[in-house]
C-alpha cells in the first residue's frame, strides 16, 4: 500500500482507499505480465519439444497433426540409443560417486585444518569451474596420451569429475561452514572418536548439501559435450550421439529422449526437494 | 598432589599474542569453581584447555593424578556444556542424551533408563521424543546440562551457561544448577563474566586478567578483600580515591584524603605513601545532622540522589572534586522528601574495616 496517498489526510477516505487500490491492481498486473514472459521464455521451449515427441508428423510445423507414442516406440528399438543413454547414466553416476569421495574430504581439510599454502589449495580446487570445458578436454587428453592410457568411458569419467570437483567442494564448504564448530567438539567430548563424530554427527547435517551437489553433479555430467568428445574412445554417451545424428535433422525420437529426460529431472528435483524440506530444522 | 584438575605452569601462545601466562591451579574435588574475568582474559581458554579442546603451549594438566596433557576430549573424563548448549539438530531429545552413553557402548535400555533419569534431573521428564528447535532457549539449557551430566564425569565444565537467557531465568537457573551441583556433587567449573552470577553460585572464584589469575578466593573473600584495583573494580562497585599515608601503626594506617583524615584498618598495606583507596557504597552512610561523631568521617555535598527502587544512590562531591556514591537501602515507607536535599553539606561515616588500600597504577 503506498503510504503517500495514505498520509494525505485531506482527500477523503474512500478516494484514497480506491486510488491505491487501483495503484496495488496496476502493480500487481504488471507482475504478473512480466513474471509470465520469464516463465514463458523458460519453458515454452520445453512444451514445445514435450508436444512434438508426440506428435505423428515427421516434421516440426505448427500445430501438430495427430497423436503418437510412434517415437517412443522407436526410441526402445535404436539399440545404439539405448547404448548411449546407459553410458551416460555410467558416466554421470561414477564421475559424480568419485567427485563426492574426493571432494567432500577436500571440503573438510579446508573447513577444519590450517595448513600453509591453504588459499592457493582453494582456488585451484575451484578454477576448473573457471575453465572452458575445451581446455579441461584438450589437457587431460595430453596428459592421458603422455600416460599411455587408452581413451574410454573411464577417461571421461576422469575428466568429469575433475571438472565437478569445483562444484562439490564448494557446496559442502559452504554447508560446514555454518555447521556451528561446537557440534563436532560436544560429540568429541562426549566420547566419540573423530569418524564416529564425522558418521553421527557431520555427515547428516551437511546430508542436504551432499544430495544437491551430487544432483548439481550428475546432472552436468550427464549433458557434457566438450570434455567428454575429447576423452571418449569409441563409446557415446547420449549428448554425443544426439549431437551425431543432428547432422539429419532434429528427429521426433530427439524430442522423445528430450521429454524423457526432462521428466526425469522433475523426479530427480522432486526427490531432493522433499529431503531438504524434511530436513529437522525447518530452516535450509 | 591433592586436588580432582591440576594445572602447571600453563601457557597458551596465539601466534605472538599471549592468552594464558603461566597459571597454576589446583580445583578440588566437588568444589564450584568460577573462573571470572572480562572477554579475552583467557578464562574459556583454561577451560578448554581442561576439555581438551586447546592444547597449552608449555605446562601439564592432570585428572585425578593422571597427566591429561595430551589427550583428546574424548578420552577425557570431563564433559562439557557449552554456550550455544551445541545440541544436534537431527537427534531428538532422547537421543542427544544418550549419544555419551552410546559412545560408552552403554546398552540402548539401560541408557534410555539413564536419558529419563537426566531429564527428570533437569526437570523436563516429558520432552524425551521432542526435537531440539521445538525447545525454548531456557529448556534447550537444560537438555545440554542433562546431556553434559549423564556420562557421570568427573568434572563438568561450563562455558558461559547462562549468557544466552533473559534476566528472570537466568536468576532461576543460578539456584537450580547450584542445587543440581550440590546433588550430584561432582565438580563444576564454569566460565563467566558476570561477577553476581559467580559471586551466587560458586564456592570458589577465580579472577583472572590478561592471561593470569588476579585472585584466586572465596566470593566473600574477593568482595570484602578486593586485593587490586582491578578486582574491586570488577565484582561489585567501589569508590576509589587517590590517598596519602600519613602514618602507619601495624594494620592501622592513617590517610589523607583531600585535605581530610580517615583511619583504614585493612590486611594489606602497601609499601608507597601514595596509593589508591577504594570504598563499597554500600558501606558508607551518612550521618544524621545531630550526631557528633568526630572520628572517621568524611565532608562533602549532597549532587545527586538516584533512584534504584530498592535502593538509592546519593553522590556525594568531596572537597576538592571527588565523587562519592552511597547507596542506601530505602526502607519501608521512606519519602523523598527526607533525604537531604541537593547542595546540603552531609557528613559520610566510614567503618575503618571498610576502607580498602591499594598500590596506585600507573
Amino acid at each position: 500500500m503506498s503510504n503517500a496517498a495514505l498520509n494525505h489526510s485531506t482527500v477523503p477516505r474512500k478516494l484514497r482507499r480506491s486510488r491505491a487500490a487501483r495503484a496495488r491492481l496496476a502493480a500487481d498486473s504488471g507482475f504478473v505480465v512480466i513474471i509470465s514472459i520469464v516463465m514463458a521464455f523458460l519453458y515454452v521451449p520445453i512444451a514445445i519439444l514435450v508436444i512434438f515427441s508426440f506428435n505423428d508428423n515427421r516434421s516440426l510445423t505448427w500445430p501438430p497433426s495427430g497423436f503418437t507414442l510412434n517415437w517412443y516406440e522407436k526410441l526402445f528399438n535404436n539399440d545404439q540409443l539405448l547404448v548411449a543413454i546407459g553410458n551416460s547414466f555410467y558416466v554421470a553416476g561414477c564421475s559424480t560417486a568419485l567427485t563426492l569421495l574426493v571432494g567432500v574430504p577436500a571440503a573438510m581439510a579446508l573447513h577444519r585444518y590450517r595448513f600453509p599454502g591453504k588459499t592457493v589449495f582453494r582456488r585451484l580446487l575451484l578454477l576448473p569451474i573457471a575453465l572452458p570445458g575445451i581446455v579441461t578436454g584438450i589437457s587431460m587428453l595430453n596428459m592421458f596420451k603422455m600416460f599411455g592410457f587408452n581413451l574410454s568411458l573411464e577417461t571421461v569419467i576422469v575428466g568429469h569429475a575433475t571438472a565437478l570437483l569445483a562444484v562439490v567442494v564448494t557446496q559442502v564448504f559452504a554447508r560446514l561452514q555454518r555447521l556451528p564448530k561446537s557440534l563436532a567438539e560436544a560429540s568429541s567430548d562426549l566420547g566419540a572418536n573423530p569418524f564416529q563424530t564425522f558418521i553421527h554427527v557431520t555427515l547428516p547435517n551437511i546430508r542436504t548439501a551432499l544430495l544437491g551437489a551430487g544432483l548439481l553433479s550428475f546432472v552436468l555430467s550427464f549433458d557434457e559435450i566438450p570434455v567428454t568428445f575429447f576423452l571418449t574412445g569409441r563409446d557415446n554417451t547420449l549428448p554425443m550421439y544426439i549431437y551425431s545424428t543432428m547432422r539429419r535433422g532434429v528427429t521426433p525420437e530427439i524430442n522423445a529422449v528430450g521429454t524423457l529426460i526432462v521428466f526425469t529431472s522433475l523426479i530427480l528435483i522432486t526427490i531432493s526437494v522433499v529431503f531438504t524440506a524434511r530436513d529437522w530444522t525447518g530452516r535450509k | 598432589m591433592s586436588g580432582i584438575i591440576e594445572l602447571r605452569n600453563i601457557s597458551k601462545h596465539f601466534g605472538s599474542v599471549i592468552g594464558i601466562d603461566h597459571v597454576d591451579l589446583s580445583v578440588e574435588d566437588g568444589e564450584f569453581l568460577t573462573l571470572l574475568g572480562p572477554s579475552g582474559c583467557g578464562k574459556s581458554t583454561l577451560l578448554r584447555m581442561i576439555g581438551g579442546f586447546e592444547e597449552p603451549t608449555t605446562g601439564s594438566i592432570f585428572l585425578s593424578g593422571q597427566d591429561v596433557t595430551d589427550l583428546p576430549p574424548q578420552k577425557r573424563d570431563v564433559n562439557m556444556m557449552f554456550q550455544d548448549y551445541a545440541l544436534f539438530p537431527h537427534m531428538t531429545v532422547g537421543q542427544n542424551i544418550a549419544y555419551g552413553l552410546k559412545m560408552k557402548g552403554v546398552g540402548k535400555a539401560d541408557a534410555l533408563q539413564k536419558a529419563k533419569a537426566a531429564l527428570e534431573l533437569v526437570g523436563l521428564p516429558d520432552k524425551i521424543d521432542q526435537m531440539p528447535h521445538q525447545m525454548s532457549g531456557g529448556q534447550r539449557q537444560r537438555i545440554a546440562l542433562a546431556r553434559a551430566i549423564v556420562r557421570e564425569p568427573k568434572v563438568l565444565l561450563l562455558d558461559e551457561p547462562l549468557s544466552a537467557l533473559d534476566a528472570n531465568l537466568r536468576e532461576q537457573m543460578q539456584v537450580e544448577l547450584k542445587h543440581i551441583h550440590d546433588k550430584l556433587g561432582i565438580t563444576f567449573i564454569m566460565v563467566t563474566h558476570d561477577q553476581r552470577e559467580a559471586l551466587v553460585m560458586s564456592d570458589r572464584v577465580i579472577v583472572m586478567e590478561r592471561g593470569r589469575i588476579a585472585q584466586d578466593g572465596s566470593p566473600q573473600d574477593l568482595y570484602e578483600h578486593p586485593k587490586t584495583t582491578y578486582v574491586a573494580n570488577f565484582i561489585g562497585t567501589t569508590n576509589f580515591m587517590p590517598a596519602r599515608i600519613t602514618a602507619r601503626n601495624g594494620i592501622e594506617t592513617h590517610l589523607e584524603i583531600a585535605g581530610q583524615s580517615l583511619l583504614a584498618r585493612y590486611d594489606r598495606v602497601p609499601d608507597t605513601e601514595n596509593i589508591q583507596i577504594g570504598i563499597r557504597p554500600e558501606k558508607a552512610h551518612i550521618l544524621d545532622a545531630e550526631s557528633t561523631t568526630k572520628s572517621n568521617v568524611l565532608v562533602g555535598r549532597v549532587a545527586e540522589h538516584i533512584y534504584h527502587g530498592s535502593s538509592l544512590r546519593t553522590t556525594i562531591k568531596l572537597t576538592d572534586g571527588i565523587e562519592f556514591h552511597i547507596d542506601a537501602m530505602l526502607p519501608l515507607g521512606m519519602a523523598r522528601a527526607d533525604v537531604s536535599g541537593i547542595g546540603a553539606e552531609v557528613r559520610i561515616g566510614i567503618e575503618p574495616e571498610n576502607v580498602f588500600l591499594f598500590e596506585r597504577e600507573g
